[in-house]
């Protein structure tokens, strides 16, 4: 992800060297083709989504979001929401608390394994968990003579979510907590705090801008993820269907309204993250530059 | 408190930090721990503190063998070398936050915490600035701060980790005075750790001179300065020359001369001759002495600098004479070290 912000900290032009200034013909070409291509590829497809979301009028679009299974599909998706960002907020912590503050074997490992869900494709995770609980899969005979009912079912969409939003609270505190290293947290125990006030009061604080934005990325993702929902959700239309499913299969039945509805939501979501994580970055930048890796 | 540090070993890795270090600190006393970086002083203030377990032997706080003990339950103030204030804590609740993590009937109220944290700003002369953030502080009164946050919880020990290591020469010189002060007043027994010989001669009682993972002299700054017991103290305190020797029937000898200097206790043989650059007279006529050719002078404020060049290998040698010493313009110099020592050659 490339950060757009990174520019805003470059000089003016007039006390820029002239050795590193470009012709006037140069910048313009560059700046005209830089704004074509946002244009052409981030604003238009924006604004097509909000023109066929609005193409049948104000009341079509009401219409089709308070549809029952739409309105089902936005309530789960904000479930998921609710259950994988609160679990990848304490693994992501855990996580990048042991690799910051500790040395142990093993430790690149465990770095290289929590980056795994960004290198793997969303598919693979998701027929990694049918391999695992599905019918014929390795845990399947069991979760059925249990009945539990994991795949095709809201857990199977939790674990698939969780999976593949993994990486970004962790992420963005591990790069923070290594550069903020001990000396707080051995400072707090020496004034008599036991390691539980010593994070409370110390750590958290320490850290609690770098957490805000890893958990509104990580919620951007689990909001909008699609392929591995995909393959464990089974579409049950009112059921297993997350509002970017849903999407897919208002589309394919040709209902542009009630799928450029629930798109417009999804895009609305993108734009609210974009602009918290822009205030964020310019409220606290110092403070998370360090996360800027990825 | 009294600090007895006992046959204390400690390893990184298979590496060793210490070897064998025993230190007895009386109570009241102020400390300096002095060594080049990676002699071990740091580590064994951090042992002292509780922040790491010796490998090997054990650290007493009075009668308590405390080797075991948590930080936590040490009740030490420890000075960080960059402070480590919680940048999101005003001064007043830095200060207080010892205080403030205490348990049950321990912690006092709000209010008396509020009240102590004042109480030690106007210790450490920052009064008014309770409010204020770490950020929003120089340098010198982060270091204040640290100082008042340590001592906010009464400690036995007070520890500081290269406590002026951070600031500027000015400031540090006025700290210096200020901890001195402070010390006097509240008595608590303090160890600083500290890389600058300065610092660590002028303000403590007792200096510790450290050097790969041992202490290799303890005492006051006369007995470190005039009495130094190893090659390495002689060269890391202050200045000092010296001149590869030769020891024979109680003489000593450069080449084939004896230079006037008498050594009944020292076993013949090679010898290296340590002396101050300073601490020289100079002489006219050459019978006993060490005579050389003047090589390079320097004017280093308010005395000249000579190097010279002694006898056939031309091992070069440093003093210092008076600015306007008619010596420095002739091409021979003689002089005879007037306080000196010899130490086996290595």
């Amino acid at each position: 992800m490339a950060d757009p912000e990174i520019k805003s900290y470059e000089p003016h032009h007039e006390s820029r060297s002239a050795a590193v200034t470009e012709s006037r013909p140069v910048r313009i070409t560059l700046t005209v083709l830089t704004l074509a291509f946002l244009a052409v590829f981030l604003l238009l497809p924006l604004i097509v989504v909000f023109r066929e979301a609005f193409a049948k009028g104000v009341g079509a679009y009401f219409a089709s979001l308070s549809d029952t299974d739409t309105r089902s599909a936005i309530r789960l998706t904000l479930l998921v929401a609710a259950i994988a960002v609160p679990l990848n907020l304490v693994f992501g912590l855990s996580a990048a608390w042991a690799i910051a503050k500790f040395e142990f074997k093993g430790k690149a490992f465990l770095t290289t394994l929590i980056d795994l869900p960004f290198s793997v494709s969303p598919v693979i995770s998701g027929l990694v968990y049918v391999l695992l609980f599905g019918a014929q899969g390795l845990l399947g005979g069991w979760l059925q003579a249990h009945g539990i009912q994991i795949l095709f079912a809201v857990p199977g969409i939790v674990l698939a979510t969780v999976f593949v939003t993994f990486p970004f609270v962790a992420r963005e505190l591990i790069p923070l907590m290594q550069e903020q290293g001990n000396g707080d947290e051995e400072a707090a125990l020496s004034l008599g705090a036991n390691g539980w006030q010593a994070f409370w009061y110390v750590t958290l604080p320490n850290v609690k801008w770098g957490l805000l934005y890893g958990v509104l990325l990580c919620n951007a993702r689990a909001m909008g993820e699609f392929g591995a929902v995909s393959v464990v959700s089974g579409h049950i239309r009112g059921l297993t269907n997350t509002m970017p499913l849903h999407v897919e299969i208002l589309y394919n039945e040709y209902n542009a309204v009630g799928a450029f509805a629930v798109a417009s939501l999804l895009a609305g979501l993108a734009l609210v993250t974009l602009v918290l994580k822009t205030l964020l970055e310019m409220r606290y930048g110092a403070e998370i530059a360090a996360t800027r890796g990825h | 408190m009294e600090v007895r540090v006992v046959n204390v070993r400690k390893e990184f890795d298979r590496f060793p930090a210490l070897h064998d270090v025993s230190l007895d600190i009386k109570s009241g006393e102020l400390i300096a721990l002095l060594g080049p970086s990676g002699s071990g002083k740091t580590t064994l203030l951090r042992l002292i503190a509780g922040l790491e377990r010796p490998t090997k032997g054990a650290i007493f706080f009075g009668e308590d063998d405390a080797s075991h003990r948590s930080i936590q339950e040490r009740n030490v103030g420890f000075v960080f070398q960059h402070y480590a204030l919680f940048r999101h804590m005003t001064v007043a609740d830095n200060i207080g936050f010892g205080l403030k993590v205490r348990h049950g009937a321990a912690r006092p109220p709000a209010q008396e915490i509020r009240r102590r944290a004042s109480e030690l700003l106007d210790l450490v002369q920052l009064s008014g600035l309770e409010k204020r953030y770490p950020a929003q502080l120089s340098g010198g009164q982060r270091q204040r701060v640290a100082l008042a946050r340590a001592m906010a919880i009464e400690p036995k020990v007070l520890l500081l980790d290269e406590p002026f290591g951070a600031l500027d020469a000015q400031v540090r010189r006025e700290l210096r005075r200020w901890l001195r002060e402070i010390h006097d007043r509240t008595g608590h027994t303090t160890v600083f750790v500290t890389h600058d010989q300065e610092e660590a001669l002028e303000l403590a009682d007792r200096v510790v001179v450290m050097s790969q993972g041992r202490i290799e002299q303890v005492g006051s700054a006369d007995e470190i300065y005039d009495t130094p017991n190893s090659p390495f103290v002689y060269s890391f305190i202050g200045e000092s020359s010296s001149l590869p020797v030769k020891v024979e029937n109680g003489e000593v000898w450069i080449a084939d001369r004896p230079i006037g200097l008498q050594a009944p206790h020292a076993a013949s043989g090679e010898a290296v001759l340590y002396f101050r650059p300073h601490d020289v007279d100079l002489l006219d006529g050459c019978s006993g002495c060490i005579a050389g050719t003047l090589a390079a002078s320097r004017r280093v404020a308010g005395t000249r600098r000579v190097e010279l060049e002694i006898g056939g290998e031309r091992q070069r040698v440093e003093i210092e004479l008076p600015v306007d010493h008619p010596a420095a313009q002739k091409s021979r110099v003689a002089f005879r070290p007037r306080r000196w020592k010899l130490f086996p050659a290595a």
